[in-house]
């Protein structure tokens, strides 16, 4: 019976990656270039090497926090499309914190500080979506689509204004960081060790609060049906605050380590759009923790990867961007199919 | 039309559905369909009507063997049925509901439609506003004017499923008597219900199913007691209480208590419940029962009015403070309100009592000796049918409960398990505080009940004790006399 299910989900897994092969090679042939050419430019970009390796690392630590932000809320039935601002406002909480220790002794302390102030500031971003959902009646992806374009807004008002760099404000963002504010790394990393330790502790408490607490019970019991769940004397509005926050803090974390372990200041495009990814990721992963991880590593060695293709191929890289949505689309065809199937075409 | 089944066999997955069902139904004729719930009437119905497709048999009409095997196809051989619920349109008017779905460019004429359903209507005595938005309308209403449109198609063959669920008295003397008519021009009508009175009044002749099997036939007029025993294994006897009790202290208390909802709402409601109290709220589907049982759960606020449970105002008490305190409701749709689809049972027990995961295993297999209940801790509740779904709701109440509110608490259930749940709530609950339950069968609330509140358009109209209980006077005070 297990081995049945494993077996039909390599066979759906294999279903998808075929489909996707197939629709790239078919693009690519339509626009004359070599499809054996672009794989391997891609596969080389992002696993050719440790160097590469570790940038790709670098994009999967975020893009994992926001997918893994966004399973708490979707377990709660919502739809926390604010990611993405609510990374920015990370980026700006831990960029505050920053800014205060720059002549201060203990540099961690600042770091570590950073980090909680940007969940925390994305926490109360993200309830405020969750507040006009629960209290105003309004649906919380027009919110958080809203509060998305208030955090560019923002954003680009403080690097433009009070935090500009000395003499000329540039996109390029805000005075870059003393190297004793960045997070210490390992020689030839790129990629920093404590960030990618967290990542993985947050992975694996996610799948026990998710699946063996009684908080996870309680959320999962509210995205089912929360008019039932006040009959077992719960409060859905609370538990759904309660996600949309968790998502928020997650989204934050990932945003104030961009700042603290990436970029070493804050850019407008800080949030690299990994909310938005983190969406496709989450829906690929049909809601599950299991897959992320691994999905996201995939999306991200796609993205590191598709870099190379603009240098050596004039091809533009949003090849990636290409291959990531018909995975989606492909996974969305292939799990419908299989209801399908299950339910079987004589039901009432 | 004559309308002829022969052999029909419907097998859903493992589940014999119908075995070999032969069964004619004259023209001209008004042919009841009875049995107890799960016997096969609906499912019977929707393989005349298409919805379903038969494993196997033959359906005849007038000698000739058709084809009924998707709506469309049923409905072009005059095949029409009015369903429980009104399977319309509710943000459009009459006129509209009327109109849509004819295609031909002359269903299309507004005037003609107009002067058409005008015809009809008085043809049936119905009388319906053209203009007026169908969620306006009761039931009945609605019901009316599909019944009109199914006259307007020439549908031949007839089929009501249980038509007078939530219709006034008056609507349902109207609608008998238009049946009646209608079966004089020569139309053939199948009455699905398991009413006896109706049948009684209405039916030429009755075809009786169990277990998917016909059981028998007979003319008018009718033996009641010989209906019955080919209706059930063996003839129910509705268990009647001893309503020698006396009233103990006060747990709930509504005083000058007016709420939005549902419809009606419920206006200026006074009514006190001690303990000992089997409170049987009776009336027409939707007069207010449900906004009592919402506000006394503190799943409602009160716009006007105070509300004390158990010496605390319940209008700054949520639904939490009142489970806390003693309290449960169990509302009538057991999955969409009551319980969690895609959980199993033992997530259920998990969820409701905070146990750990191995104590729900365990607490979930007492559940289901204890209360029958056909289905392993791992089954999800969706998977349960209503009955069982209903002792689930029952095996999570908290120990500490001492208000039970109900509502239509054997709705969709077989006398048998009505009967149990009954007696397990009496044994439990009657001695330890006060019950409080809706119900559409006034017979459930008469052998039930101690007390009887009657709901007529969101008031109160009567508090009747038990030696006041009669059945002409509630069912007179339901309607609004």
């Amino acid at each position: 019976m297990r081995m049945q299910g494993l077996k039909r989900h390599l066979f759906e897994i294999g279903l998808i990656l075929g489909m996707v092969v197939l629709f790239t090679t078919l693009l690519l042939s339509l626009v004359g270039a070599s499809p054996l050419e672009a794989f391997s430019h891609l596969f080389a970009g992002s696993l050719g090497s440790w160097a590469k390796f570790s940038r790709v690392l670098n994009v999967w630590i975020p893009l994992t926090l926001c997918s893994i932000g966004l399973l708490y809320a979707f377990r709660t039935g919502l739809w926390n499309i604010g990611v993405e601002g609510q990374v920015v406002m990370g980026a700006i909480g831990a960029t505050a914190v920053l800014r205060l220790g720059l002549e201060a002794s203990h540099p961690l302390f600042y770091l570590l500080a950073a980090l909680l102030m940007g969940m925390a500031f994305a926490a109360l971003w993200a309830l405020f979506a969750g507040w006009l959902k629960v209290r105003g009646g309004v649906h919380e992806i027009f919110a958080g689509l809203g509060l998305n374009f208030v955090a560019m807004g923002f954003v680009l008002w403080v690097i433009f204004g009070p935090w500009k760099r000395d003499g000329i404000a540039s996109m390029s963002g805000t005075q870059p960081f003393p190297l004793e504010l960045w997070f210490p790394s390992l020689p030839g990393w790129r990629v920093s060790p404590f960030a990618l330790g967290l990542t993985l502790a947050i992975i694996l408490l996610t799948a026990w609060v998710l699946y063996r607490s009684r908080i996870g019970l309680n959320l999962d019991a509210v995205g089912r049906n929360p008019r039932a769940v006040r009959l077992f004397g719960l409060s859905p509005s609370r538990y759904m605050l309660l996600a949309i926050m968790v998502s928020g803090a997650l989204a934050g974390l990932a945003g104030g380590l961009q700042v603290t372990g990436i970029y070493h200041r804050l850019i407008p495009s800080i949030s690299s759009g990994y909310g938005y990814l983190g969406l496709l990721v989450v829906m690929l992963a049909n809601f599950r923790l299991a897959p992320v991880p691994f999905i996201a590593l995939f999306f991200a060695a796609l993205n590191v990867g598709s870099i190379q293709l603009p240098m050596m191929m004039q091809l533009d890289s949003s090849l990636a961007g290409v291959i990531q949505g018909a995975c989606v689309l492909s996974a969305l065809l292939v799990f419908g199919l299989r209801t399908l199937r299950k339910r079987g075409p004589s039901d009432e | 039309m004559q309308v002829e089944f022969q052999q029909i066999h419907k097998q859903f997955g493992p589940v014999q559905a119908l075995c070999g069902i032969d069964m004619r139904v004259e023209s001209g004729t008004i042919h009841g369909l009875v049995g107890e719930n799960g016997a096969g009437k609906s499912t019977l119905m929707k393989i005349l009507t298409g919805y379903l497709t038969k494993t196997g048999g033959r359906i005849l009409l007038d000698g000739v063997e058709v084809d009924c095997s998707d709506p469309q196809t049923a409905a072009a051989q005059g095949i029409g049925m009015l369903y429980q619920e009104p399977q319309d349109f509710p943000s459009l008017n009459v006129l509209d509901n009327f109109i849509v779905g004819r295609d031909s460019v002359a269903g299309l004429d507004r005037t003609a439609q107009r002067q058409r359903l005008g015809k009809l209507a008085e043809r049936v005595h119905f009388s319906l506003h053209l203009s007026a938005v169908l969620e306006k309308l009761t039931i009945g209403e609605r019901q009316q004017l599909e019944f009109l449109r199914l006259l307007g198609r020439d549908a031949r063959v007839l089929i009501l499923d249980e038509p007078t669920t939530g219709i006034s008295d008056q609507q349902k003397a109207l609608l008998f008597q238009a049946l009646r008519q209608i079966r004089d021009e020569w139309r053939t009508i199948i009455l699905v219900s398991h009413k006896l009175e109706e049948v009684e009044a209405l039916c030429d002749r009755v075809t009786i199913l169990r277990h998917g099997l016909v059981t028998g036939e007979a003319e008018a007029p009718f033996k009641v007691a010989e209906l019955l025993s080919m209706m059930f294994d063996k003839p129910p006897s509705i268990e009647r209480t001893e309503h020698d009790y006396q009233p103990g202290e006060e747990i709930l208390r509504f005083s000058g208590v007016s709420a939005n909802g549902e419809r009606v709402g419920l206006s200026d409601c006074n009514v006190t419940i001690n303990r000992g109290d089997i409170v049987g709220l009776a009336g027409l589907s939707g007069s207010g029962q449900g906004v009592f049982l919402r506000l006394a759960a503190g799943l409602l606020h009160a716009r006007v009015g105070d509300l004390i449970f158990s010496g605390a105002a319940l209008n700054r008490l949520g639904h939490r403070e009142f489970r806390e305190k003693g309290g449960v409701f169990l509302p009538s749709d057991r999955l969409h309100e009551g319980l969690i689809p895609g959980f199993t049972l033992r997530d259920h027990f998990a969820l409701a009592s905070g146990l750990s995961s191995a104590a729900a295993q365990q607490a979930a297999e007492q559940a289901i000796q204890r209360f029958h209940i056909r289905g392993t801790p791992e089954t999800l509740a969706e998977s349960l049918s209503g009955g069982n779904q209903q002792r689930l709701q029952l095996a999570l109440i908290q120990a500490n409960a001492q208000l039970v509110l109900l509502e239509s608490p054997t709705r969709g259930l077989d006398v048998e398990s009505g009967q149990k749940i009954w007696r397990y709530l009496r044994e439990t609950f009657s001695g330890r505080g006060a019950i409080v339950f809706s119900s559409a069968e006034l017979d459930e609330i008469l052998a039930v009940a101690n007390r009887v509140l009657v709901f007529f358009d969101g008031r109160v109209v009567r508090d009747l004790r038990a030696d006041e209980l009669d059945y002409e006077h509630i069912a007179s005070a339901m309607t609004g006399k």
